[in-house]
């Protein structure tokens, strides 16, 4: 107490830093960002090209957006588990489905289960109060039970992707991945409704502190309900658009993408708390894990090392932020 | 007392569930015998162990998110280091796979005592790297186990002066589930130590205050846990002869048995009997499941949902006994 009375001007280094990083987490990140690419151009000169960079967002897109669920669920300081088996069942259903039935069908079909799991991932969460990690997990359990079943009554039938996802998964306009056209109106969407509308200011709300929040008249399970119906709608549409990256139906297709789609969040310095953080930081999170999975699997890291190393900086920078919020 | 025959009365309940579900199962189906209940015991094996390590920290007021992880690198482990290796070579590998179960338990506790991250977000995090280190260790299912060991669990107990008809009753699984959890157990909850988990369970402040060592327990607790979720690993790894890198569904198990078994998500509260006959209970159901001849994958949708539904039951139960408007 007395020390910042009355010696204001020597704040160390350190603490100048952590300063820093919690109001402009911005800037470290692209930093970060700026310096993983400078040391893949040294150790593969030439590698970085328009191509690589066109590349780069086609994989980095996907993983946004369910770290864009993942922003959305932890600002109430809860998580969703169960976008990788959503995508993955959206994706499945609509591969298989777009066979016999009209496109429209095939999407309407492939939605359906996305909203019914987070309509229960909501319920659960908003009005019995399980623990969002527990629930989400349970969802999705039973989700890839359902996806198993379905899977035997579509084995003659066949699959196929639609043109239409192809060209947005994989496709380039002018050099740039059409992926964008889907991801530049949901990035913008996500953050004019965290920043701008009433909704968004719930999320943080609820997180920052639940009990002064329904005090003041929030309703806390519609929020919640209404939060996990959204994040699954978008893990639903990422799978469409990731199905039409990978090109190859299957029963684990977007399994791989949750963890890293926490630990994008994360870095991006959405706390896990809740009420702290922002969609733009996950976006630079994102570029910044594919940039780092392509460094990994050029240094030839096997799967395992790197889910070790996504657990540590999960861990690390958690408990980094931590630190700056005590500090204040 | 009152608390006292209320647990007790969870526990009989449970029991009496168990009895009913017995008689519908002879009712399904009029051959089951002790044979099928010896298989049903060794099916047990592993998500009984997985339940004491979850109910172990539950009680000491955490929850271990990394517990199916830990099981997955416990059984890699001790499958690859028997694979080829001479039977003898096995009595060096049991202790061994224990002695890391204990270590890395212990180190989850250190971390949520030293980084101050809250337990589920430093079990997350380690659920990433022990998956990581799983899939580093063998990387498809494989390695082996040695032929004592899988004999271990496979037949009945011969105990001298019990009838046939009575022996043919007692699977050596369950010896062998009995003998390792109550050679840890019963001394812990006689002892002081075992008083500091439940104090520290129960309120923190209040058993820091009264003298106990609250890192200290903690870091225990995960100790014991992780020695546990070993022992559960090589039991997977003895049933199935080999060992496999990608962790089953052991986590949400252990949590819904931990919440059936009557163990307060709260902590404090519970012992390990309940939880225990609480994986019996969900195991016969998934029995009775497959004997009524339903699609396996249609019995893992109906497991995911009972489950399910047992943790929103228990959530449910926890608020209830909350004041009115308390965060939790």
């Amino acid at each position: 107490m007395t020390s910042t009375a009355t010696m204001p001007q020597p704040a160390s280094f350190g603490r100048r830093l952590k300063r820093f990083m919690a109001d402009r987490p911005l800037i470290p990140l692209i930093i970060l960002l700026v310096i993983l690419v400078l040391i893949l151009q040294v150790l593969r000169p030439g590698i970085v090209n328009e191509r690589w960079i066109a590349n780069t967002a086609k994989f980095a897109i996907p993983l946004a957006i369910l770290a864009g669920c993942q922003t959305m669920t932890m600002l109430t300081s809860g998580i969703d588990l169960s976008v990788g088996t959503v995508a993955t069942m959206s994706a499945f259903i609509m591969a298989t489905q777009i066979v016999n039935q009209d496109p429209t069908v095939a999407f309407i079909l492939a939605m359906l289960p996305a909203v019914l799991i987070g309509l229960v991932n909501g319920i659960g969460v908003g009005v019995f109060r399980v623990h969002p990690l527990i629930m989400t997990l349970g969802t999705s359990l039973i989700g890839t039970g359902f996806l198993q079943v379905y899977q035997r009554t579509v084995i003659a039938s066949g699959a196929r992707i639609p043109d239409f996802l192809n060209w947005l998964g994989t496709g380039l306009t002018y050099g740039f991945p059409n992926a964008l056209f889907l991801f530049v109106p949901v990035a913008v969407l996500i953050v004019f409704t965290l920043n701008r509308t009433g909704f968004g200011r719930l999320l943080y709300a609820v997180g920052d502190n639940e009990r002064a929040a329904r005090l003041s008249g929030v309703r806390y399970w519609q929020v919640i309900t209404a939060l996990y119906v959204i994040s699954s709608l978008l893990a639903g549409i990422t799978g469409l658009l990731y199905i039409g990256l990978i090109k190859a139906p299957s029963l684990s297709l977007a399994e791989p993408l949750v963890l890293p789609s926490v630990a994008a969040a994360v870095i991006g310095g959405t706390s896990i708390f809740g009420g702290r953080g922002g969609y733009t930081g996950t976006i630079v999170g994102a570029l910044i894990l594919t940039v780092l999975t392509t460094l990994l699997t050029i240094l030839h890291m096997p799967e395992g090392g790197r889910r070790i190393l996504f657990g540590f900086i999960v861990l690390f920078v958690t408990a980094a932020y931590l630190r700056i919020i005590e500090d204040r | 007392m009152m608390r006292f025959l209320r647990r007790q009365g969870w526990v009989a309940g449970l029991l009496a569930l168990l009895f009913f579900l017995f008689v519908v199962t002879k009712l399904i189906q009029p051959g089951y015998g002790s044979g099928d209940f010896g298989s049903l015991a060794r099916a047990v094996l592993p998500y009984a162990f997985a339940v004491a390590a979850q109910t172990v920290v539950v009680i000491a007021g955490g929850i271990d998110l990394s517990v199916a992880a830990m099981m997955a690198l416990t059984s890699v482990t001790a499958a690859s280091m028997m694979n080829g290796a001479s039977e003898e070579y096995a009595y060096f590998v049991v202790p061994f796979v224990l002695a890391m179960g204990l270590a890395l338990g212990a180190l989850n506790g250190l971390l949520i005592v030293v980084t101050r991250v809250p337990d589920i977000v430093v079990t997350l995090a380690t659920l990433f790297v022990l998956q990581g280190a799983a899939l580093l260790v063998l990387e498809a299912p494989g390695g082996a186990a040695a032929e004592w060991l899988k004999a271990s669990i496979v037949g009945t107990m011969p105990i001298p002066g019990l009838p046939d008809w009575a022996q043919a009753w007692v699977p050596k699984a369950l010896v062998l589930l009995a003998v390792c959890l109550g050679i840890v157990w019963i001394p812990l909850r006689r002892s002081r130590l075992g008083l500091s988990i439940y104090a520290i369970g129960s309120d923190e402040l209040a058993a820091f205050r009264s003298g106990v060592p609250v890192a200290r327990t903690r870091i225990v607790a995960y100790a014991l846990s992780g020695l546990f979720a070993a022992l559960g690993g090589l039991s997977l790894t003895i049933s199935t002869g080999i060992g496999a890198p990608i962790p089953g569904p052991y986590l949400l198990a252990s949590v819904a048995a931990v919440v059936l078994g009557g163990v307060a998500l709260g902590g404090g509260k519970g012992g390990l009997l309940g939880p225990i006959i609480a994986v019996f209970v969900l195991r016969l159901v998934r029995t009775d499941l497959t004997l009524l001849a339903i699609d396996p994958n249609v019995t893992a949708i109906i497991e995911g949902a009972i489950m399910v539904a047992v943790v929103m039951f228990g959530a449910f139960i926890t608020i209830r006994g909350r004041p009115a408007g308390a965060t939790p």
